[in-house]
Parts: structure tokens; sequence; C-alpha cells
């Protein structure tokens, strides 16, 4: 025993410090350390910032210089605050705080002290800047906008923060990130990649020469320049018939998915979130919750869709063989569900397809609806087979886009109405207001311009894409140069289309035809509520539109929602008309369209609900 | 008897694994201490140079032991501990300070740390001591002298102040145990040492809470006719409760912050994660250093002269007593398991060396030189890879240090002269 007692804890405590030493040196070593060593220093060479172009090859964003004032608090030595703080244009107390902010962040590494100096306070400073130990100049790209237009599409770039620091360990403290939009979503295009030079530094921070002798350095990766789908001239125009208007328009090339447009309204000027100004402009846009202008309708909006769904229930019961385009159904300026009735405001009689599109006949589309339940042995059935045909035209799920949000919008399923009334407890005429758009259905603009370029392509669509050219060249993805196919048949989309061109020519929206092209659409006139003091009050309609043009070679197809715009042709119809003619001729000859398109707007409309006093909706003057 | 005879006789194994070591030592304390616009190695200006001087030295002082007469050792012990006890005790008078501690006599060209001769002289003073044939280590006034020798130069070495040697002393106890000391001795100060750890750790109430369960199971499982002394037991968990209380005491008013501070840094009893972080860069931050410059060396190692921790001079004192430190980060676990291996190897082998001693002075020598060398390799390489609190002393054989290394080889080398002559019983 005595013996072997001093071996035994000789042995022990080799084993014991085998395993601290495995554990410390296997288990705990992270490769990434080049990162964490504090003797290794890393300087930065950030690229530019890749430009923007719109389809045309104009500018749409740029960069300008803008020079940031970096600290690296642990090589902070004693000095003057109060004549720093003059000359960097901040008080003591926010100098104290950012200094704090920084070394809690990090020591060792930089951290931006004062953000983006003018060019006439970067002048001041610089030659005084030898003075402070410990801070320096970065110069960095600010972006910079040929346009007032675009700011949700293009979207903006911000200050990367302690989440995206720790989503990503390319990023540190102080550098930008797209942040929304187009921004966003091609950051990693845009931005390029940043060079490094590892420095070997000692204990007390002072520089011994390279690391590895720069085996490890790496050179910066230009940002690439991009042209997306949009049209610059379009787009602007459209805004600019936006303003005072809240709603989402958005355009598209049928024949390859091309994002033209993409408007929301209320929108901003992007330059309002550049520059020193811009976290108090930010906080303005993001603190209006009512107008909300940085919330993008256009792809976020999900809305009752209304009478522009017919068009699409008219293919699905020409597809399931439930109707041709003769067979017509009577309208009793309504129709029945059991005992009650709804109202259409058609002026009844015999409707075909044809006058039931043009004439957006309510009651010929309950019936036809009705009809594709009727087919199968039960509504279970009929609701797959509807459902099916539905989401083929991409409504009730997300699109696809290049873009980093988006909504599904709804197409119900009888899950959900299984949910709602129990199973087999519900019938078509529980559901018969998806018929005319409105009831369960929902979809946003971007869906609805998608389903009326599937209509215009006769059966298939391209995924609707921003992106167009990567340094001047076009992109190959297959997900964006592949056509979708419905599951509509290319032979029933013609009455289908005679029935839209009709709705121009005689039709609902015959007071907004453009001379000159034939356009084919619909207009829609949703119902809407909103809660006041908790009691369920409607407001006024919300003005739905959507069309392509011209019909026979379809050059672009639209969808604008206006919110509260009353019926489909008022607002909407004829900002879309104008915004064909603006974007097939290259210029506007419906100068009475535009003058009232220009000078009206809804304001009086959106102050209702919050004027705490009675009021009408839908006033027939404008 | 002539030189050739001892060389034959010599232990060749431990003097290559002694040789490895040193080289290996050196190796390091050149990265360690490695600038780009000096790479000569014999400029003495430079640590490295000086500590090749040392090698140098003392392989001359190898040469001088072995030469010796063997019997001279045993014979003249007593003396020489005398004379180590004044040399400590000159100290406060004509000692030299370097970082606080006055543990060092300037002899010009080289500083002389007396506790390193200690070390040695002691060793062979309490072999001698118990090899004696008077002393009978069953008896307590034997028992009280044998410790008494280590006790003298513990005394004489904390005031100066550098506990960490004198905590060295202490391992000679293991002497003693394998002499005889009843073992009961041991138990009770590991025992008291669990006690002093949990108190820390859980609170005197759980201590508490787990003696009445343990007494509780004892009597469910203990065969009926077992008879339990209960007056004894009753002082026993009595005694244990007041040490624990009296560890509370202790440590919340007699120990300064920093002393706490090292406790909950080694026993992690900071359980907030930020603030244990802030100990471990302030109060920890050698040992923080050292493990992170481990850790970052990985399986392999950044290389020689590679390692960045080791050129950007983070971690204190590394040449010294953090050469380990440097291992890990240029040679990674490969070199750091390698060095352990050795250590435990030499240790084996001087056990086993020790064991077939047929002179009993001999033997108690083998094993004092054993538990001193083994005492400096736990404390050094636990405290650089973090689960020893920190104390300051070097790694043997190793660390920068002229009087460590001749001191050491001495120790060695006058074992490995008795063990040549082993087969004679008596000089």
């Amino acid at each position: 025993m005595r013996k072997i007692l001093l071996s035994s804890i000789i042995i022990i405590i080799g084993i014991t410090f085998i395993g601290r030493l495995s554990y410390l040196q296997i288990f705990r070593f992270s490769p990434n350390q080049v990162m964490e060593d504090p003797a290794i220093k890393a300087i930065y060479d950030y690229p530019e910032r890749g430009y923007i172009y719109d389809r045309n090859d104009k500018l749409l964003v740029g960069n300008d210089p803008a020079y940031d004032v970096m600290v690296i608090p642990r090589e902070v030595k004693p000095l003057d605050t109060l004549e720093f703080c003059g000359l960097l244009g901040i008080d003591k107390e926010k100098f104290i705080k950012s200094l704090k902010k920084a070394k809690t962040y990090s020591s060792r590494l930089p951290s931006v002290l004062v953000h983006q100096l003018s060019k006439e306070d970067y002048a001041r400073l610089q030659e005084k800047m030898r003075k402070y130990t410990g801070f320096y100049i970065q110069k960095r790209s600010l972006r910079y906008y040929d346009t007032s237009s675009g700011a949700n599409v293009l979207g903006y770039i911000s200050e990367v923060n302690e989440r995206d620091l720790a989503k990503n360990k390319y990023y540190i403290q102080g550098e930008l990130t797209g942040r929304t939009g187009v921004e966003k979503q091609y950051e990693e295009l845009l931005r390029g990649r940043k060079g490094v030079q590892y420095i070997q530094k000692d204990r007390f921070n002072r520089d011994i020469g390279p690391y590895k002798n720069g085996s490890l350095d790496t050179l910066p990766i230009q940002g690439k320049q991009i042209s997306l789908t949009i049209d610059k001239v379009l787009q602007e125009y459209g805004e600019k018939l936006m303003v005072g208007k809240r709603g989402g328009i958005v355009a598209l090339e049928p024949s390859t998915g091309e994002i033209l447009s993409m408007i929301s309204g209320p929108t901003y000027d992007p330059s309002l979130l550049v520059g020193r100004q811009r976290s108090k402009n930010y906080t303005k846009l993001y603190n209006d919750t009512i107008a909300n202008p940085t919330w993008d309708r256009s792809i976020l909006a999900q809305q009752p869709p209304g009478s522009p769904f017919k068009a699409l229930n008219a293919l699905i019961a020409l597809q399931e063989g439930v109707i041709d385009e003769n067979t017509t159904i009577r309208c009793y300026n309504g129709f029945y569900v059991g005992r009650k009735k709804r109202g259409c405001h058609c002026g009844g009689g015999l409707r075909n397809m044809n006058s039931g599109i043009h004439k957006s006949c309510n009651a010929y589309f309950a019936g036809a609806f009705r009809k594709i339940y009727d087919k199968y042995k039960s509504t279970d059935d009929g609701m797959d087979v509807w459902e099916k045909h539905m989401k083929s035209f991409g409504l009730g799920n997300y699109l696809g886009y290049d873009l980093p949000y988006g909504q599904k919008g709804r197409i119900p399923s009888k899950e959900y109405y299984d949910k709602w009334y129990g199973d087999n407890r519900w019938s078509s005429s529980f559901i018969i207001s998806n018929s005319i758009g409105q009831g369960e259905v929902l979809a946003t603009p971007i869906q609805l311009a998608n389903m009326m370029s599937a209509i215009a392509n006769r059966g298939h669509y391209f995924t609707p894409h921003i992106l167009k050219k990567i340094e001047g060249k076009n992109i190959v993805n297959p997900k964006y140069t592949e056509p979708k196919h419905t599951t509509i048949e290319r032979k029933h989309f013609a009455p289908v289309i005679e029935g839209l061109a009709d709705v121009y020519r005689k039709g609902t929206a015959r007071w907004v035809q453009i001379p000159g092209i034939e356009v084919a659409g619909k207009t829609g006139t949703a119902e809407n509520f909103t809660k006041i003091d908790g009691v369920r009050t409607q407001l006024t309609d919300h003005s739905v539109f959507v069309a392509f043009a011209p019909v026979n070679n379809p050059q672009i197809a639209i969808a604008v929602y206006i919110e509260n715009g009353y019926y489909g042709s008022r607002y909407a119809g004829h900002i879309a008309s104008l915004m064909i003619e603006k974007y097939i001729k290259g210029e506007v000859t419906l100068k009475n369209l535009e003058k009232k398109m220009l000078e009206k707007t809804l304001e009086h409309e959106y102050a209702k609900p919050y004027s705490g006093k009675e009021f009408k909706i839908n006033e027939y003057v404008w | 008897m002539s030189g050739k005879s001892v060389l034959k006789r010599l232990d060749w194994l431990t003097i290559l694994i002694y040789a490895i070591l040193v080289f290996i030592g050196w190796l390091n304390i050149y990265s360690s201490t490695f600038t780009e616009a000096d790479q000569s190695i014999f400029n003495f200006s430079t640590l490295h140079g000086k500590q090749l001087f040392f090698i140098m030295a003392s392989a001359i002082f190898v040469v001088i032991v072995l030469a010796l007469e063997v019997n001279f050792y045993e014979r003249f012990s007593s003396l020489f501990y005398l004379i180590s006890m004044v040399m400590l005790l000159g100290l406060f008078v004509f000692g030299k300070t370097v970082a606080g501690a006055t543990s060092w006599y300037d002899l010009g060209f080289f500083n002389l740390q007396p506790s390193e001769l200690a070390k040695v002289t002691t060793a062979l003073a309490l072999a001698k001591y118990l090899s004696d044939i008077q002393t009978d280590i069953k008896r307590r006034k034997d028992q009280l002298y044998a410790i008494l020798i280590l006790l003298i130069p513990v005394i004489l070495i904390v005031p100066q102040p550098d506990p960490g040697s004198a905590l060295v002393f202490f391992a000679l106890i293991f002497v003693i145990f394998r002499e005889g000391l009843p073992l009961y001795y041991l138990s009770i100060g590991l025992f008291l040492i669990l006690i002093f750890v949990c108190t820390l750790m859980f609170g005197t109430i759980w201590i508490t809470i787990g003696l009445v369960l343990g007494l509780i199971l004892f009597f469910l499982l203990k065969r009926k006719n077992f008879k339990v002394p209960i007056f004894q037991v009753a002082i026993a968990c009595i005694a244990t409760i007041l040490f624990s209380l009296s560890v509370n005491f202790v440590f919340e008013e007699v120990f300064e912050q920093r002393h706490r501070d090292r406790f909950s840094l080694w026993l992690r009893l900071e359980k907030d994660p930020k603030k244990l972080e802030e100990i471990q860069k302030t109060i920890g931050y050698n040992t923080y250093q050292s493990e992170k410059a481990i850790e970052s060396g990985g399986f392999y190692g950044k290389g020689f002269l590679e390692g960045t921790r080791t050129k950007g001079d983070f971690v204190p004192e590394q040449h010294s007593d953090y050469i380990f430190s440097t291992i890990g980060e240029e040679w990674g676990f490969l070199g750091t398991a390698t060095v352990v291996i050795l250590f435990t190897l030499l240790f084996l082998r001087l056990t086993s060396l020790a064991e077939r001693q047929k002179n009993d002075f001999s033997r108690m020598y083998g094993y004092g030189v054993i538990s001193i060398l083994f005492v400096h390799f736990f404390i050094n390489v636990g405290m650089v890879i973090g689960i020893l609190p920190t104390i300051g002393i070097p790694l043997p054989f190793m660390s920068y240090g002229g009087s460590g290394l001749l001191f050491f080889t001495i120790l060695l080398f006058i074992f490995l002269r008795l063990d040549s002559n082993r087969l004679k019983e008596s000089f």
C-alpha cells in the first residue's frame, strides 16, 4: 500500500493532465482562431458597393463618399475631450456614451464613434486627427439615389446590429448591410468581399510585422453592378400618380415575368434614409403606423381581390366542362343563396360568359361556381379541384420572387372550412362569395398581376423577378426563365380574354379606354371593414383593376389596388390605363385622366375612420 | 572506486529523459524570448543564451556530483542542512529583492536562490534522520522531529514572501509516509481539504445535510452486531461542521479579495458568466492567457517560432513559470502530451529505482527527490492549464532560471550517484 501510493498518484495526475489538455486543445480548439486571436489585428479594405441600374441601364443607385470617425478603445490615451468633441460636432455626454458602447463591444476591435461626417467636418478634422491616438477616420461609401422613387423596392442599407453579427460571421461592428428590398436580397452581390490584411501584434498592441508573411491576407472583391427589371420611367410615373392614395401597383412583362414596376403608396424618398439625418427620418417613417410608408403594399397587402377573380372562376368552370361560352344563367338583379338574396349591379337578365364578364355579373359567376361543385360527389372533392386550379396561378402561396419579403395570400382549402364549420357541415353555398373574389380569398397585388400575366400568356407564367443583369450579363436562373404551367388548357382562354377585352370596349371599364391600344382588363370593387371602437364598420370599397395589353401581343400585365377608392374603374382603372399607355407608347395622351389622377387624393377617405364622427361611404361625387 | 564503474552503473534511462526535458525546455525558452533582431544562440545577453550557460554549468556540476565519494552526502547532510538554513536566514539581511520577493543573493554574474538549495539539503537531512537507527517513526516525538525538519525551511521561506516554494517542502511528507507515518494523518488532511472545497462550493448547510444523510445510510446498512462508537462519531461530526463554519469565517473575514477571487475563479464559485469572465481577465489574467495560448495550439500546434500569442508576449512569465504554455501553443497536444508522459515516466522510473535500494538512506532520499520534483510538476502544469489556482513555482528542468536548473540537476544526480552504489550495503 505504502509502496504504490505515490506511483498511483503520479499516474492519476498524468491521466488528469492529459484529459484536461485534450479538452483544451482538441474539444475547445476553434479553427476560426485567427479572428479571435488578440495577437493578430485585421485591417480591412472595403470595396465599393455595386451600383444598381434599371432595365434600360439608367442609374438608380450609386455611391457617395462618407467619413466615419472610428475608435479602438484600448489605444485611447487621455485627451482634451472638450476640444475633440468640438471638432467632431457632438456634445460630451454623447461622446462618453459612444465610447462606453464601443468598449462594451470590444476594447481592441474598432467601433464607429461618429457616423458620416460631412465633407467640411472631414476636412477640418483630418489634419488634427494625429493628435488623438486610438481614433482614426475611415472612408466609407454611402448610397446615392438618382431617383426619388422605388424606396421600398430598392430597400436601404444600415449598420449591422447584434443579431446580424451573431448570425453572420462575415460582419463586424459598424459595417453596413442591406436591410430591405433589393439591397437585402442581393446583399452579397452588391457588397462584394472586403479585403483583409493580418498584422502580428504584441501584448502592448504594437505592430510586429505581417502575420505569416501575409499568406492569409486577401484582396477585396468588388461589388457587382446589377440591373433590375424595373423601368425607371414607369416606376417614377406610377409613384407620381399614387400621391395621396394608399395601395399597391405591380406591372409585369408577361413574356418574361420581369417586374416593370412595384409601387406602394404612400412611399418616401429613398435619400431620406442616408446620411446623418437617417435615424431621425427613419423614426418618423417607422412611427407612422397608419399610412405605413415603409410597408410595401405591392407585395405585403393581402386583400380580397374582388371581381378580377371572376376571370379565374370562368376558366375553371370551362376547364371542368361544367359550362361552355354559350351557357346562360339568369340574373334576378342578384341571386339566391337558400332564401337569402345577394345583389348584383349588372342590370339583370340572361347572361352568358361574355356578358357575365364584361358586365361583371355576380349571379352568373355564383351559378358557374356552384356547377363546379355540383360536378363532384362531395363538396370536399370539388373544393380540392378548385383549390388546385387556383393555386396553379400562383395564388395562396409564396410566388418565389427574388425579394426578401412576401405574403401567401389565401386560397381556402377544405381543411380551412372544416375548422370553421366542422367536417362535412358546409356546402358550396357557404363559400359562394369566393366566386366573386370576396369571402375567404385573399391576394397581394403582385399575385394579381401574375394571375393576369398567366391569362395574357394563355396558360403559363414566369415567376416574377427583379434582377435582370449582373455586370451586364442576363441572369440564367431556371427558376425565373422556365415557364410554370397552369392547370387550364390553352383553348379555354380565348372566350375569357374576349370577355376581358369587352370589359374595355363596352363593359365596366369603357370610361378609361386608351386610343390605339387594345386592353383586356377587369374591374373589381372589394367590400372591406374595419373596427372603430370595437364596432365592425364598413368603409368605402377598395378600387381594384387588373389588365394586360395589347390583347394579342401582351407587353404588360398590371394589377392596381387602391384602398377605399370605390369602384374598380375609378382610381384603379384610371391609373392602370395611364401606366399601360405610358409604358407602351412612352407618352400619355389621356391628359384628362392624368390631370384627374394627379389632382385627386383619397386623404379625406383615409381620415374618415379617425374623425370620430359618423361618415358616409361610397360617395358618388369625386 | 573508479569513475568508469560509476558510469557503467548509472541509470541511463533517467539521464536520457532528463536530457530530453532540458532540451525541450531550452527550445521553448528560445522561442518565447526570440526576437527577429537577435537570432544567435550563443548570445549571453539574451535569456536563452543565459539558460544555455546554466545548462553547461549544470553539466559540470553533474560531473562533480558523480565524482564525489558516495558516503559524502550522507555524512555531511546535517551540515549542508545547517548551512542552507543559515543562508535562508541571511536573506533577511543580505537578500536581493526581485519582483517583491527577497529570495536571492546577488553574486554579480548570477542570482543565487537559497530556497532551491534548501530543497536538496532538506531532502538529504530528512533521509538521514529517518534512516538513523535510533529513529522510530511510530513514536510521536520522532514524528514531530521529522516534521520539524520540513517546517524550519517553510518558516524561513514564507516571509520572503515566497509561499509557493514553501509549499513544496510539505511534499516531503510523502517520504515520512513511505517510512511508516500512520496513514490517518493523510486521510484527515485529505478530508479537511475536501470539506474546505465543499464548503466553498455548496455551503455549510449542505455539508450538514450530507453528513446526516450519510449517517442515516450508515445505520441502515450496518451489520446488526456492529457496535458504533457513538460518542466518537458525534465528536467527529460536530468537529466537521465547526471546521466548515470556520472555513466560511476565514474565507470571508481573513482572506483578502484577491485570495477570494483566486478561489472563486478556481472553483467557478461565481455563477454569473459575465462576472466570471471579468475575473478571468483581471485576477486570472495569467491563467486566462496561458489557457488561451494552449487552446489555440490545437492538436498539432502552430509550429516552432510560429506561436502568435508567444510572439506577442501575451502570457506573462512565459519563459519561466509559464513555459508549458509555449509548448502548448507551438507544439500542440502532441507536444504537451509528450511532456506529461515524459515526466510521468521519469517519476515512475525513479520510484522503481528508489524501491530497489538496499540502503535505507538512499531509498528515503530517492523518495524525497520524487516528491519534490512531482509536486513542482503537479502545481506548475496544473496552474498553467487552469485546474489549480495560481501558485508561482517553476517546472523542473524546463523553466528558465539558473538556481532552479542547477539545484534540480544536483537533486536528481545525487540520487543517481547513490543508486550507482546500490549493490553495496554500506559505504
